[in-house]
């Protein structure tokens, strides 16, 4: 029995990688032989579907604009909830728990409700179709969320290390930026890659505030798949590229994360 | 927990929160009220119509299917998540290099848009040319999620396990892993079964991660509108068609902007009463 305990996780990431495998796999063969025959790896091993998404704007700018908004958008996040989850964990003020709380249902809220609305405000304040638009709209729920994680976070330092601070001659910024931020690194981490997921996987505010200019890589993929019929190639190997930013920032908070989640909200 | 002190200059802290969230939450939400209680043919005329479309979302049998369906499929995702993904944070090993593998590889479903999440299983699960499709296919089974309710139900559900049990894993491990040794030690003196540590120790310890699991679980779930999109498109009829997007159906694609505002309200006020008693639990496990 505690010897065969290995085989849950294993199996667990064996079910989890086939389907990514078949769509790298998908990436590398021609339109021919995904419609025509059935083999579990690519016979006629091609490039062409990745130097498609290379060489053509219209596909590599998708990844600049999908990146733009995602990093402006966590930047933007964490630099307004870092101050925010500080008021959270050490003072009472009036309001601190509606405040709160109001913060968390908009975590709550459907984009899908807020899709048209969104495009309407966004349209009125000429920010339709720039990538602001989307750093600006996903705050809708990154900031909540970075809010909650980064209270609980907080809370788990000592005030005894402000109080110290204080009494040594700190300004409130000075301590805030010299001493408490190097404390919580860890924790500003793991919210970081919460923010950075949640603004990268989502496409439904995405798609509605952007037309051309600004189109996310998830978009252009959806449109591509329409307009030009069956090219399943084309669209594994954009689907296999969106998968690098992310493994990319999986691999950069590794060992963070684990006793991140452990610090915080825990 | 920290005792706080009053302090009413912590407003200042907090209102670059405050401006940024109720740009996007309080003046899109305002508009959806607008819309709620009013008529348009157009050229920006209204007409004020009162709880109208409120009263014909909540007798349409269309909503309450949509709802019915909506439930149903949370409710079965957090009863097959939750314990699983306890479960395999249970089997992980607790220290040396294969933790980092595992919480790499298995965060990796959690950072994939959600579009080629439903793109990747759509070409993973059809029948002719998908690795899924051909393998139950080929165990005698005639599946085929684009034509029966059922196979779409199960490669939706199916997809969902994949995607988001990693989170339900991550958090309880987490959990676990804030456990402290002697804990484990004074067990093993007591002579206490596999079973007592986890029911007595692990559980306890994991109640307030599982809380957040949960509650995260279920707002997303109820929310989900790209991946069952994008693999089934709500189909076959009107089978995998969610809230979301049956919503997302009346207000771009028909433009009924009166009765999609109405339906976006009790949508929304669902969720909310629903987190609420999830709230209030969490509150309530915390003081205890």
């Amino acid at each position: 029995m505690k010897r065969a305990k290995w085989l849950v996780p294993t199996l667990y990431i064996l079910f989890l990688l086939l389907p990514i495998y078949w769509l790298i796999s998908m990436s590398f063969k021609t339109t021919n032989e995904i419609l025509g025959t059935f083999s579990l790896w690519p016979r006629e091993f091609t490039l062409n579907n990745y130097i498609t998404i290379f060489t053509d704007p219209t596909w590599y700018n998708g990844y600049f604009n999908s990146l733009t908004y995602v990093v402006a958008n966590t930047l933007l996040s964490v630099s307004v909830a870092l101050p925010a989850a500080y008021a959270f964990s050490r003072y009472r003020f009036l309001g601190d728990k509606h405040l709160f709380f109001w913060l968390l249902t908009n975590r709550m809220a459907p984009p899908a409700v807020f899709a048209l609305p969104f495009f309407q405000l966004y349209s009125a304040v000429g920010l339709f179709d720039t990538p602001m638009a989307v750093a600006l709209a996903h705050c809708l729920f990154n900031i909540p969320l970075a809010v909650w994680i980064l209270e609980g976070f907080m809370s788990g330092v000592p005030k005894e290390l402000d109080e110290t601070a204080y009494v040594d001659g700190y300004s409130f910024w000075r301590f805030f930026i010299r001493i408490f931020i190097p404390t919580i690194a860890a924790g500003i981490g793991v919210v970081m890659f919460f923010t950075f997921m949640f603004s990268w996987v989502e496409l439904l505010l995405a798609k509605t505030l952007t037309s051309v200019e600004a189109k996310p890589i998830a978009a252009t993929m959806t449109r591509t798949a329409s307009t030009s019929g069956y090219e399943l190639g084309l669209l594994a190997a954009a689907g296999t590229l969106t998968i690098v930013p992310g493994a990319f920032v999986i691999y950069f908070v590794r060992h963070h994360i684990a006793k991140g989640f452990a610090l915080g909200r825990v | 927990m920290i005792d706080k002190t009053t302090n009413q200059r912590a407003w200042f802290l907090v209102l670059p929160v405050v401006v940024l969230v109720a740009f996007n939450a309080l003046i899109p939400l305002m508009t959806v009220v607008n819309y709620s209680v009013q008529e348009t043919f157009g050229n920006n005329v209204f007409f004020f119509e009162g709880v109208k479309w409120f009263e014909q979302i909540l007798h349409s049998e269309r909503f309450h299917d949509s709802l019915l369906r909506q439930i149903t499929f949370t409710g079965i995702i957090l009863l097959i998540e939750i314990p699983l993904g306890v479960a395999i944070a249970l089997a992980m090993p607790k220290r040396g290099p294969w933790v980092s593998v595992c919480l790499v590889l298995m965060a990796l479903p959690l950072l994939i848009p959600w579009n080629v999440v439903g793109a990747m299983w759509n070409i993973f699960a059809l029948p002719d040319i998908g690795l899924l499709g051909r393998m139950i296919n080929g165990m005698g089974f005639d599946y085929n999620f684009t034509q029966r309710p059922l196979a779409a139900w199960f490669t939706t559900i199916l997809m969902d396990v994949w995607h988001w049990t990693s989170l339900v894993v991550l958090l309880a491990y987490a959990g676990l892993s804030a456990i402290p040794d002697a804990y484990y030690q004074a067990a093993r003196i007591d002579g206490a079964s596999s079973w007592s540590v986890f029911r007595y120790i692990q559980l306890p310890k994991m109640k307030r991660v599982l809380t957040i699991a949960v509650l995260l679980r279920f707002m997303d779930s109820f929310m989900i509108y790209t991946e069952p999109f994008v693999l089934t498109g709500g189909g076959p009829g009107n089978s995998t068609t969610f809230l979301s997007i049956d919503l997302v159906k009346i207000a771009l694609g028909q433009f009924d902007l009166g009765p999609a505002a109405a339906m976006s309200l009790i949508y929304f006020l669902i969720i909310l009463v629903l987190s609420w008693i999830f709230y209030t639990l969490m509150m309530r496990n915390e003081e205890q």
